[in-house]
């Protein structure tokens, strides 16, 4: 297991941040808390390749929140005579799809479901993993026993087939498809929240709040959380890459969304016939995927990167 | 060392036996009647009676899940709802022909890898290095099922230089590793080998960056060692390392495949699995995911073992 080290105080050997001492005030441990991720947020913006991601994926949520103002035209509304226009046809810039759809429009519709889809199992998961990771990390004993067994459990399967074998079995549709991608990413990041709060909770201010009387409840709120949260959260934002490709990899298979819905990763299925008369246009949701996915893959080491004071 | 690699077997007898549990309930999780996962829909209702008894439907979850744990221990996992036969028979020759495109994705992509990987690792921080980090990076966030449609179009399409689907006439048995038949497996493997290939090429670096740091290597240099000899002492510590990452790869490569099986029509357990999903036959699918989940286990205990007789250094508790 590569219990990887997260903790971002861990790492701070004398940069200019005070905020990294490891002994953040018992007292609202707030301002210390923005200084470090002030430090952060001025590394990443430094660093042009993640600020270039960063840019994309603002540009392309901006344009799916807004597809209904900006599609040219009905995502649904196909006509027969106008199948598979290639791209630039004029009125449809990027082309029809095999049922006369407007390729654009639908992307931008499609776009909104695929990343819907995406990143909500992440969030989920964040939710039920870090909260049970926290739990085990901070217990200890058989409480950290029964969950990260059970967390195993689920580590014995590849996570393409965990994915497939449950969406499989509940059948086709949105909702099961997302809850198979849950069932995916929760025992990840259990581990990740488990090992970080397991270092934490061995530091020495944490024992020194313990002497001090504060009880469990305060020491994980005031003393715990604002030093797991980060390396958590980030870790969870690694998934989403992820999380997109095997989201739009179900829907591809036909477990996700169903037709006429518009989801890259459906219209990369149905397009499939096209690959022989129009190549480009069967590529195009495929390449949609593709940049969103690469995107937050690199905006995530980013941060990654920005957190780890050594780089 | 003995001691630690005996436990590490035994731990993975409760860890195979709870993933039965989960491929077992997945017949639960169906929604609907589960004697629909072993009856067709127009059987009569008294044979589908007598079926519930015979299978032990009507008796408690856990007898259920030990009669159903007997029979597959004996290599029954029932019969295939769509075509009827035993679901060992067709289970078999499809992860034969999983096994070969498993195994040809791994041998280009841990090959390719491993050559990226010391490469970036010697030319640290100039360009070569940067442009294959960024290659690895874009390797594990491509969909692959997308990038098996766009190799389709060059080569098979464009150039019309390979097929595009299946395995070769004649079934699993009449596979040779000819021309003939191995011109099928190209497109599927190369496919499949992007993300191992990426991730491999990550590890590579890393470790060989890593030993490379270590003092032993200065104290060498300093003895007068040169290339060679150095490269020696470098594969030998870097070594375990890698083949645990390679293994566990491959374990994936075998569970992961049903995207790339379904572009290209390759007959292996991918394939199957999809078949099954929509013809709603929960046998097949139930067999092929305990088979697949019980080798990635296995390859999950190789790995371990192997990585602790290799590098005696890693402490056990």
């Amino acid at each position: 297991m590569n219990a990887t080290v997260l903790h971002p105080d861990a790492d701070a050997l004398g940069t200019a941040a005070p905020a990294l001492s490891p002994i953040p005030s018992t007292s609202a441990a707030a301002p210390p808390e923005r200084g470090y991720w002030r430090t952060v947020a001025g590394r990443v913006l430094r660093d042009p390749v993640t600020l270039a991601c960063a840019i994309v994926l603002a540009v392309m949520l901006l344009a799916l929140l807004a597809a209904p103002l900006i599609a040219p035209h009905d995502p649904y509304q196909g006509s027969m005579g106008q199948r598979l226009k290639p791209i630039g046809s004029p009125g449809h810039w990027l082309g029809n799809d095999e049922l006369g759809r407007d390729m654009l429009s639908r992307l931008l519709y499609g776009g909104r479901l695929s990343w819907f889809l995406g990143i909500t199992p992440v969030l989920i998961a964040l939710a039920i993993g870090g909260t049970l990771g926290i739990v085990a990390g901070y217990a200890g004993g058989w409480v950290n026993m029964a969950i990260m067994r059970t967390t195993d459990v689920f580590y014995a399967f590849p996570s393409v087939l965990l994915a497939v074998a449950i969406s499989g079995a509940l059948g086709p549709g949105l909702a099961n498809a997302m809850l198979s991608l849950c069932l995916v990413f929760v025992p990840q990041i259990i581990r990740v929240a488990e090992s970080t709060t397991t270092a934490v909770r061995n530091l020495d201010y944490i024992e020194s709040a313990r002497a001090s009387g504060a009880s469990a409840l305060t020491i994980v709120r005031v003393q715990l959380l604002p030093n797991v949260l980060g390396p958590i959260v980030v870790y969870a934002t690694s998934l989403i890459s992820v999380s997109m490709i095997l989201a739009s990899g179900l829907s591809f298979l036909g477990l996700g969304t169903r037709p006429p819905e518009a989801e890259w990763g459906l219209m990369l299925n149905t397009l499939r016939t096209a690959i022989y008369t129009q190549p480009l246009l069967a590529m195009l949701p495929g390449l949609c995927i593709f940049v969103t996915s690469t995107c937050f893959n690199i905006l995530s080491d980013g941060i990654r990167g920005a957190m780890d004071a050594r780089q | 060392m003995l001691s630690y690699l005996l436990r590490r077997v035994l731990y993975a007898v409760p860890i195979a036996l709870a993933v039965s549990v989960v491929c077992f309930l997945l017949v639960h999780l169906a929604p609907g009647d589960p004697i629909n996962a072993i009856v067709s829909a127009d059987t009569p209702a008294d044979v589908v009676e007598q079926v519930r008894r015979e299978y032990g439907l009507d008796r408690p979850l856990p007898t259920q899940f030990a009669l159903w744990l007997g029979r597959v221990a004996q290599g029954d996992f029932g019969k295939s709802i769509a075509s009827g036969r035993p679901v060992l028979d067709e289970l078999g020759p499809a992860i034969v022909n999983t096994l070969r495109l498993s195994l040809g994705a791994a041998a280009i992509g841990f090959a390719l890898g491993t050559a990226l990987g010391v490469a970036a690792a010697l030319a640290r921080g100039r360009w070569p290095d940067k442009s294959i980090v960024a290659l690895a990076a874009a390797s594990v966030s491509v969909p692959h099922y997308w990038l098996g449609m766009v190799l389709v179009i060059v080569f098979s399409v464009v150039f019309n230089l390979l097929p595009s689907m299946g395995a070769g006439g004649g079934g699993s048995e009449a596979w040779r590793w000819d021309w003939e038949h191995v011109q099928y497996l190209v497109l599927p493997a190369l496919t499949l080998s992007i993300i191992p290939m990426g991730i491999v090429a990550r590890t590579v670096r890393g470790v060989v960056l890593d030993v490379l740091g270590q003092d032993f290597i200065t104290t060498l240099r300093g003895k007068g060692l040169r290339g060679g000899r150095i490269a020696l002492h470098v594969v030998k510590n870097a070594a375990p390392s890698v083949l645990s990452i390679m293994g566990l790869q491959l374990g994936y490569l075998m569970g992961g495949s049903i995207l790339v099986e379904t572009v290209f029509s390759w007959p292996g357990t991918g394939f199957m699995l999809n078949g099954a999903i929509f013809q709603r036959d929960i046998p097949v699918l139930q067999g092929t995911i305990l088979v697949l989940a019980l080798i990635f286990v296995l390859l999950n205990l190789l790995v371990d073992l192997m990585q602790t007789t290799l590098d005696p250094r890693i402490k056990r508790q």
